[in-house]
């Protein structure tokens, strides 16, 4: 993007390895700036850059970026309406057996409810990769989540995204798999075997959680009359909160919301932890089958 | 760039913006008086003094300066010396924090033309500022960034982020303008929170700093278009009074947010010597 448009720029927080910005480090010296470890600073330069005519990607690990940021997030991006990208690298429990101060499970919940905030959380790098080129024409803040734990492509090569759209990966009528980033796959995987089983599961992608597809969560609602949502991040106030918000208003449905519950995560990998939480294909089914048992 | 200004003129109009703003604020019953007053000849020097290469035809011209009111409490002096400036008529000051007006307790650039941030809860302006000289930089323009700032606000650690960035970068489009009048909300800036010397902190930073009497329309004129220092941001630290120009108010710490009455309004008026606000002293 940045050799095809002059105005596109850089800020990290001497991240610049796990922002995998080297490349443009070296190749755009003069449109990266690196604040050093200073994400409130490096959040106001970004609404600095782009008064100033440029447009400015700010990238940082996401734990980092929106919780030691969040008032500028809040002030200088939302209230601004300023025309910045944030990057939140390596979000979620990517950062494993580092530690809860390393996680971002609680970015979402928080992000989602600033105004003018749009919010992305790519399923894939393909996903990624167009929500980036996307991210270039929309005026205004936003915040893409991006992940670092390696998952398979779940989108065809000609996937476009579209801030907004919850496109359906799978199709069903028995029941609403509604997941985003790295547990799109997982989802995917539970829907095969569900299938297996004569039940139909619909998955969509809820890459676009602000704003959300309200019109397809409501047609999957009508439709399959129950809803499992699951996301990498707490289970309070996240995707699945959203969702609940909508169809408790406008279309209730029995629902199951699986996230990370209510604590910080014990030592392990990211592999590890998100089996320990019960973010696997497998506990997806579980829960498909209880929520259809139940009635 | 006017030549040379008329500083006994600039005086006047910044005891215009005193009562502009302290008159705003007895209307909504709210607002920054002291600060507002001891920050008009600053703005004054900037936006009346020629200082800011500003159009007000044109409020987002690309190469226009910039000016960032970090200090974004203060609206009543700032909306003052830009409608003083022609951004929008002197009429809508009146409706100052009035139901769905433009003019909120603190400035909003999406609803206010010559407002470039939504600042208010201090320490945003500066790294702002710095983002803004850095895409000037980038784009090889000329304009200049100002920021102003509190002394109190220099409190917030985000403003010494900035400057490290400021220095390390040698932005030496960047001026910061620190209005030191040594109080804060509740007390004296020494009582709460020992920052002197504030000078010698600007200088370890990288700064180029110019100290002045921030009451002194020729020495702020003169420190604002001061050329730029080779390869450093420049720190003018204007010492100045909380409330100056009005003796019920001055160097008092309630009057941080004291509205004041009728009264004190003529009274005001009668020291500044403005008898109307329909003009601007021209």
């Amino acid at each position: 993007m940045a050799s095809e448009n002059p105005n596109v720029c850089a800020v990290v927080n001497d991240s610049v390895s796990s922002t995998k910005l080297k490349n443009f480090q070296s190749k755009y010296p003069e449109r990266f700036v690196n604040v050093g470890i200073a994400e409130q600073n490096m959040v106001g330069v970004g609404a600095g850059l782009a008064n100033g005519g440029m447009l400015p990607y700010v990238c940082g690990a996401s734990c980092f970026l929106t919780a030691r940021a969040m008032e500028q997030v809040k002030v200088d991006l939302g209230y601004s309406k300023s025309n910045v990208k944030l990057c939140g690298m390596s979000s979620g429990m990517a950062y494993g057996e580092l530690g809860p101060t390393h996680h971002s499970i609680e970015d979402i919940a928080w992000t989602r409810i600033i105004p003018n905030l749009a919010v992305v959380v790519p399923a894939d790098s393909l996903e990624t990769a167009s929500a980036m080129r996307y991210s270039l024409l929309h005026v205004g803040p936003m915040f893409l989540r991006i992940s670092r734990v390696p998952v398979r492509n779940v989108h065809a090569d000609d996937y476009a995204f579209t801030l907004g759209k919850a496109p359906v990966l799978h199709p069903g009528n028995d029941v609403a798999i509604l997941a985003n980033g790295l547990m799109v796959e997982r989802a995917l995987d539970a829907a095969h075997d569900l299938a297996a089983q004569g039940i139909g599961a619909r998955v969509l992608n809820m890459s676009s959680v602000k704003p959300m597809d309200e019109e397809a969560v409501l047609a999957a609602a009508r439709e399959t009359r129950r809803i499992v949502t699951v996301e990498e991040g707490l289970a309070a106030g996240g995707l699945g909160g959203a969702v609940a918000e909508l169809l408790a208003l406008q279309q209730p449905t029995p629902m199951r919301i699986m996230g990370v519950p209510g604590v910080f995560a014990p030592t392990g990998s990211a592999g590890f932890l998100l089996e320990h939480f019960g973010l696997t294909s497998a506990n997806i089914q579980r829960t498909v089958l209880e929520l259809i048992q139940q009635r | 760039m006017i030549t040379s200004p008329n500083y006994e003129l600039l005086a006047r109009q910044g005891n215009w913006i005193r009562l502009s703003a302290m008159t705003m604020t007895h209307r909504a019953a709210l607002g920054h008086t002291g600060g507002d007053l001891s920050a008009s000849d600053i703005l004054a020097s900037l936006y009346l003094g020629g200082v800011l290469n500003v159009d007000p035809e044109q409020p987002t011209w690309p190469q226009r300066d910039r000016f960032i009111m970090s200090k974004g409490h203060c609206s009543g002096a700032f909306y003052s010396v830009l409608a003083a400036r022609g951004f929008f008529p002197l009429e809508q000051l009146k409706s100052f924090m009035k139901p769905l007006s433009m003019l909120n307790g603190h400035p909003d650039r999406n609803k206010l033309p010559g407002v470039e941030a939504n600042t208010g809860p201090l320490g945003h302006g500066l790294p702002i500022a710095v983002g803004c000289a850095l895409s000037a930089r980038m784009r090889k323009e000329s304009w200049r960034v100002f920021v102003l700032t509190g002394d109190g606000e220099l409190q917030e650690g985000s403003n010494w982020e900035a400057a490290m960035t400021a220095n390390h970068y040698s932005l030496d489009n960047l001026v910061v303008i620190v209005d030191r009048n040594r109080l804060q909300q509740g007390d004296f800036t020494e009582n709460t929170i020992r920052m002197d010397p504030l000078a010698a902190k600007w200088e370890a930073f990288g700064f180029r700093v110019i100290e002045i009497e921030g009451h002194n329309p020729q020495a702020l004129v003169e420190a604002f278009q001061a050329s730029s220092a080779k390869g450093h941001p420049t720190c003018v630290i204007a010492n100045t009074v909380k409330g100056n120009g009005v003796s019920f108010a001055a160097n008092k710490p309630a009057w941080h947010h004291g509205v004041p009455t009728v009264e004190q309004l003529e009274l005001a008026a009668q020291e500044l010597g403005v008898t109307s606000l329909d003009e601007v002293p021209r």
